[in-house]
């Protein structure tokens, strides 16, 4: 396996919660997981299970109040990011990790030219002179191949498509070259046929410059086609950690044997249309009101009593195939 | 048989696009541009396009949702395309609609129950006690609990309320329930459950449906046939088995591939189709889809191909193979 150096992103222990009328909810509770450097780690799960507070808490971006990161460590390139001051992380921030989001009309600037946000981006960490940042700008525009750079850098973003406009943040966020790219569902806004080519452009910029990159999405198509290692998110925990193929060879938490199961396929050769989907009976727990032991028990078939009383511990399955379920040496059998 | 519940005949829908100081018209946007299709009692019709095609302004003219620009729907051989508002109540009790967006489409100051009731008393046909028995039995048949008819829709998941919805359009006893994206808006485990309420559904009143989504694996799951448009025109259409195994449209193709598959040792995505989809505003001339088609040859950028039989139930649009579109055997 690769040694402590090709660690681009190690995080411990990371706690995040949310200071709310109805109370205080964990949304990221003791989450660990690393990145190496040219890697792609899906994190996965369903509205509300903390991927993306995850995301905002490793760029430092979690809305202080109502939330807050109480504990952990996230250590970007040997740098432990909780412990830098805004300052410091503003450095940092859009420079060794930058992060692109869902929505690319809501984050970039309505009233600002396409290449004035990247020029922007460029001179804020780099020192270039304004004609030479507007070179990086074109170059990085040609390098997410949008045609015709050089005039699209004078255009604003209600002039582009969608899919330009995703281009577009790429080319911002891998401006100076980060070592870590973090996507939170870059392309759950944008069409199937543009959703191809956006994956298939940040896989190709991500082996190219050697970024890590953290892919957050809902989606498990996506996340067998793009990652190489995944974690699954439940309820603000990471449930079930592991390669790929492993993952989807051989689930070993109940939550993501049943996510799959539920998933419709398209019909090919080789790929049998189940009849009828499998449901997860009830819905995502409340992140207020969260049961004492497992949070999926309330909706799992093999839920046991040990269950409801003890959180399960992660344990590794073998070969890095990390669950946290009592029970995960029988799902294969039981389920 | 007695010919098809659903007759839709070359339905067009245009837009003005108006701009200036006078609103002058400027331009055209081309919504849904000649679009038949039939849909037989107790089956379901998938309609899936990219975001911008049509297929949801399809689905509101069926309803008369819209007013369409020409074309004609027949239901049950009617046709209800110039009805008058009151001539065409009656038959609105035999087609209902369900929304993408549960949130939006439940009004939040009425009880789920009241919700669920309103369309049995606009109609006149129940009322008191009689009504509501009939809509609790409504919201056992969703999977609700008739104890929470009293609640607010805010105290209901995102799914609940998509059944709040289903229960609504149940109500009055339709044969027809377009679906404009019914699970869009939820969860993945959450889908599961909706898309099976919906099936059994079917299978007990057996009504149809026409399945409005983008998501190509969803509609798949549901429908009997399905409908492929781009830019407000369809462009192939057959039942669902030929459809997915044999694709003859070379958009079909590029969507179908494009579509990630949940196997990590399944084929690696491979985007068949490079840039945007044209504005309806000016549609290409000819075939719409030859600016992003590898196969366009010069006849498609002048002749708009019809939508012609290619044997086995498969209609495509495209002239390739003098008009039977591209086999995957010839790929």
């Amino acid at each position: 396996m690769a040694d402590k150096s090709d660690l681009v992103l190690d995080v411990r222990n990371l706690k995040t919660v949310f200071f709310t009328n109805s109370g205080l909810f964990k949304a990221v509770d003791d989450l660990s997981f690393t990145v190496k450097r040219g890697e792609t780690l899906a994190i996965v799960g369903e509205s509300g299970c903390g991927k993306s507070v995850t995301a905002l808490s490793l760029m430092r971006l979690v809305p202080d109040p109502p939330g807050r990161i109480v504990g952990g460590s996230v250590s970007l390139e040997g740098t432990d990011l909780l412990a830098l001051d805004e300052t410091e992380m503003r450095a940092v921030r859009g420079n060794r990790i930058s992060m692109i989001f869902q929505e690319p009309m809501t984050s970039l600037n309505p009233v600002m030219r396409i290449g004035d946000q990247i020029v922007e981006a460029v001179r804020l960490h780099r020192d270039v002179s304004a004609k030479e940042a507007q070179n990086i700008a074109v170059e990085m525009l040609r390098l997410v191949r949008i045609p015709e750079p050089a005039r699209r850098t004078r255009e604003y973003p209600h002039q582009l498509s969608g899919g330009m406009r995703q281009r577009a943040m790429i080319a911002m966020a891998l401006a100076c070259r980060p070592a870590l790219l973090i996507a939170d569902e870059p392309t759950t806004a944008l069409d199937v046929t543009i959703q191809a080519q956006i994956l298939a452009l940040i896989l190709d910029l991500q082996k190219e410059l050697g970024t890590g990159l953290v892919l957050i999405t809902h989606d498990l198509g996506v996340v067998a086609q793009t990652a190489q290692r995944v974690i699954v998110m439940y309820a603000g925990r990471k449930v079930e950690e592991a390669s790929v193929e492993a993952l989807f060879a051989s689930p070993k938490h109940p939550y993501t044997r049943g996510l799959m199961a539920s998933i419709p396929a398209v019909p090919a050769p080789g790929i049998a249309a189940p009849a009828r989907l499998n449901e997860i009976p009830g819905t995502v727990p409340s992140l207020v009101r969260l049961p004492r032991g497992c949070a999926f028990a309330p909706r799992c078939k093999l839920a046991i009593k040990r269950c409801e009383a003890e959180y399960p511990p992660l344990e590794d399955c073998g070969g890095g195939h990390l669950a946290a379920c009592w029970r995960a040496e029988e799902v294969a059998e039981v389920a | 048989m007695t010919g098809a519940l659903l007759e839709v005949t070359d339905l067009k829908k245009y837009y003005p696009v108006r701009a200036g100081v006078l609103r002058r018209q400027v331009g055209t946007v081309h919504s849904v541009d000649g679009v038949s299709f039939s849909l037989q009692a107790g089956e379901t019709l998938g309609l899936v396009g990219e975001s911008g095609c049509g297929k949801s302004t399809v689905a509101r003219s069926v309803l008369r949702l819209v007013e369409p620009t020409s074309g004609q729907i027949r239901l049950d051989g009617e046709d209800i395309t110039h009805l008058s508002k009151s001539a065409l109540r009656p038959h609105r009790r035999s087609m209902q609609i369900v929304f993408q967006d549960p949130f939006a489409s439940l009004n939040p100051r009425m009880t789920a129950g009241d919700i669920v009731g309103e369309p049995l008393a606009v109609h006149g046909l129940a009322s008191g006690k009689e009504l509501e028995a009939r809509v609790a039995q409504l919201f056992e048949q969703v999977g609700l609990r008739p104890d929470q008819m009293r609640n607010f829709p805010h105290q209901f998941s995102g799914g609940q309320r998509q059944r709040i919805c289903i229960a609504r359009a149940l109500a009055l006893g339709p044969r027809l329930i377009v679906c404009d994206e019914p699970v869009s808006a939820l969860d993945v485990s959450i889908q599961a459950q909706v898309i099976n309420l919906l099936v059994d559904l079917q299978r007990q009143h057996g009504f149809s449906y026409l399945f409005i989504a983008h998501d190509l694996a969803v509609v798949a799951h549901i429908s009997h046939r399905v409908a492929v448009m781009y830019l407000g025109r369809i462009v192939e259409i057959a039942g669902k088995d030929e459809l997915f195994r044999n694709p003859r449209h070379p958009y079909t193709q590029a969507l179908l591939a494009s579509v990630p598959i949940a196997n990590p040792l399944a084929k690696k995505l491979a985007p068949l189709v490079d840039g945007d989809v044209p504005s309806p505003v000016n549609p290409p001339p000819g075939c719409a889809f030859h600016t992003r088609c590898r196969f366009a040859m010069e006849r498609c950028q002048i002749e708009r191909p019809a939508l012609l039989d290619a044997g086995d139930g498969h209609q495509v649009a495209c002239l390739l193979n003098e008009g039977t579109g591209r086999s995957n055997a010839t790929a």
